[in-house]
């Protein structure tokens, strides 16, 4: 295939005889290896139109393969339609009889070829996508709700043992990135504001500056956008694998329904460990912060934490531990509603799990800023 | 065309097939036989150099080893597979899924490819479902399709895993009767998994069949024969569609 091959060890001749049909000769190797010079002689022989029909003749051929048979029989029908006579003579009956399999597509499609569409109608598409889309995530937040009350009601029939796995999986494995992410967090905010208060001498006050901001907003916010990254995306994927491949379906039969078998353990855990993640991203990050004024600052280590402990009110810590618990609450049901809703193979699935953590991440800003004015407003 | 010898496969360190041989010779229909899980899928994959065998020797005719896709700039498949479950490509509608090989490894025009994938779809009676996606399909004609893509390159050797499972009478008997017209006409050597009684009777020229307990082939040959003579009792079990004896308790 890849040297040029001067002669092809085909033969392809058409002769026009003054009476009767044309003649189409073909003889020698026709196989897949030679098609692509097959498909252009077929289509340089038959460019003529041949009103008194023609006549192919298969005497010569040694071999024929599925796809110059494929062929023969495309241009037999294109010449058919071009509206002349097409007989195939001198055929052996082997290669008759796979001229006769592989002429057998007789169906018109029955689909057009998926095109681009106008720009009009892709509007129209993404629009009505919308309101099924959120037709779909009201249908899943309410399903969500009666699974929650189903799971205080009968406790017993929770999945617990996946909720323990997801607890696992999302929580404890998640610790390394987010002490890790937390004490560069606190280093950065207390190098940064210690280099603005050394000048006014007030070095002391990195401790309220790290600690509050921290405790009150960075840490959980910091904390959700890592668990949406990790655990959102793996809810995703896994429930939009199991949706495409059919085995949601496959739960229904068995009896179990899904929200209640796979979305409650998954928003249960994550409600449960996006607390607790917080709470040792905001240790965390004040032992950065110490670890930065022990480095930059005059300050003793006894000093930074009682001006840290006299900085900060439970209130702080609390709201936003609360926060982080609405986060780990909203990744969790995007996330699922997400993978129970892909559709299509393999590519949905991606596109699933995309969404999924577009969507998260929007929404822990949105939601975080909905707090900051509850917070204002009720002066938490 | 295919030389197996001393073949040893499993999972982990469990072994399914201990020190198995057997030969496929050109133009052979080869089917092999045995109860669900005894590792006929598994065999396949080994065979196709999916997976790498504990032990012993396989080779295919002017290939010697299977091939890796991986290395360099890759190969054209000297063989066509078809896998149980049909495995086409999701996101890629059947004339593209067929079409792949084609436009990988030949230097068809597009218009050209599109003739063939029509002609192999048509093969297996899905001509005009060119732009349907796979899930938009039924089991059944998924299979088809995975066949008309094992199809594609004309290979002169296919393995087909299951490829009558799951159709109705009328297209099983067609898809036998095609798969015997290849086998006629271009001398097409068929290595294929089966349970279908008639589709054995009707294409295998020669069997093999596994067994669990046994790890390894009990019986060999024509089908026919084995049906008629075979003095195994698992074997007549097979053919005669009879259950096993119920063991007794605690064996
Ligand atoms: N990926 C895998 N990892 C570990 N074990 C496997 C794997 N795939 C299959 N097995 C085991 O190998 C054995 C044989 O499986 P295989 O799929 O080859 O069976 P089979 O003969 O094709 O059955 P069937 O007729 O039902 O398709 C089974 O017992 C199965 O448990
Ligand atoms: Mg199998």
């Amino acid at each position: 295939m890849t040297e040029p091959a001067p002669a092809p060890p085909f033969l392809l001749r058409r002769d026009d005889p003054p009476e009767g049909p044309a003649r189409l000769a073909l003889g020698g190797r026709l196989e897949l290896a030679q098609a692509a010079t097959l498909w252009a002689g077929l289509g340089a022989a038959l460019a003529r139109p041949a009103p008194r029909g023609l006549e192919v003749d298969l005497a010569g051929v040694e071999v024929l393969d599925g796809a110059a048979a494929a062929m023969l029989a495309h241009a037999a029908e294109a010449a058919r339609c071009a509206g002349g006579e097409v007989r195939f003579t001198g055929a052996a009956p082997d290669v008759a009889e796979l001229l006769a399999w592989h002429a057998r597509a007789g169906r018109p499609c029955l689909r057009p070829a998926p095109a681009g569409e106008p720009i009009l109608t892709h509007v129209g598409r993404a629009t009505l996508a919308i309101g099924r889309e959120t037709r779909e995530g009201l249908d899943f937040l309410g399903q969500a709700v009666r699974a929650a009350t189903a799971a205080v009601r009968f406790p017993r029939t929770v999945n617990w043992r996946d909720a323990a796995a997801v607890l696992e999986r999302a929580g404890a494995d998640g610790v390394p990135i987010v002490v890790s992410i937390a004490f560069l967090t606190g280093m950065i905010m207390a190098f940064q504001s210690a280099m603005q208060l050394k000048q006014f001498g007030a070095e002391i006050f990195t401790a309220d500056l790290v600690g509050i901001s921290m405790t009150r907003e960075l840490a959980p916010l910091m904390t959700a956008i890592i668990v949406a990254g990790r655990s959102g995306a793996a809810f995703a994927a896994e429930l939009g694998t199991m949706r495409v491949s059919e085995e949601v379906d496959a739960l229904r039969t068995l009896g179990l329904c899904p929200y209640r078998y796979l979305v409650f353990p998954r928003v249960a855990a994550l409600v449960v460990a996006m607390p607790l993640l917080a709470a040792l991203a905001d240790l965390v990050a004040v032992a950065g912060g110490l670890f930065v004024a022990l480095l930059t600052l005059d300050l003793t280590g006894r000093a930074y934490l009682v001006q840290t402990q006299q900085a900060i009110d439970p209130v702080d810590v609390v709201s936003g531990l609360l926060k982080a618990g609405v986060f780990g609450l909203i990744v969790a049901l995007i996330a699922c509603e997400r993978g129970l809703h892909a559709r299509g193979g393999a590519e949905g699935v991606g596109r699933a799990t995309t969404s999924a953590v577009v969507t998260c991440l929007f929404a822990i800003v949105a939601v975080d800023a909905v707090f900051a004015v509850l917070f204002h407003v009720y002066g938490v | 065309m295919i030389h197996v010898e001393g073949l040893t496969i499993g999972w982990g360190a469990r072994v399914l097939m201990r020190d198995v041989s057997f030969d496929v010779a050109r133009g052979d229909v080869f089917v092999v036989l045995g109860g669900s899980g005894c590792g006929k899928s598994t065999l396949l994959r080994h065979l196709i150099g999916l997976e790498r065998p504990m032990a012993g020797r396989i080779a295919i005719e002017r290939l010697g080893a299977p091939r890796d896709a991986c290395v360099g700039r890759g190969a054209a498949p000297a063989f066509g597979v078809m896998f149980q479950s049909g495995a086409l490509l999701g996101s890629m509608t059947l004339a593209e899924n067929v079409g792949l090989p084609l436009r990988t490894w030949t230097d068809l025009p597009p218009a050209a490819v599109e003739a063939v994938v029509r002609a192999k779809l048509a093969l297996v009676g899905l001509d005009g479902f060119e732009n349907h996606l796979p899930n938009e399909l039924s089991g059944g004609m998924k299979k088809r399709a995975a066949i008309a893509r094992a199809l594609a390159l004309d290979p002169p050797l296919v393995f087909l895993d299951e490829p009558s499972a799951g159709l109705d009478p009328v297209s099983a008997v067609e898809l036998d009767d095609l798969l015997l017209a290849l086998n006629r006409a271009l001398g097409l050597t068929l290595v294929v998994v089966t349970h279908e009684l008639q589709s054995i009777f009707a294409i295998a020229t020669r069997c093999i069949m596994l067994d669990r307990e046994a790890q390894g082939i009990i019986a060999r040959g024509d089908p026919r024969w084995l049906r008629d003579h075979g003095d195994d009792p698992r074997v007549r079990r097979f053919f005669n569609r009879q259950a096993a004896p119920t063991a007794p308790a605690g064996a």
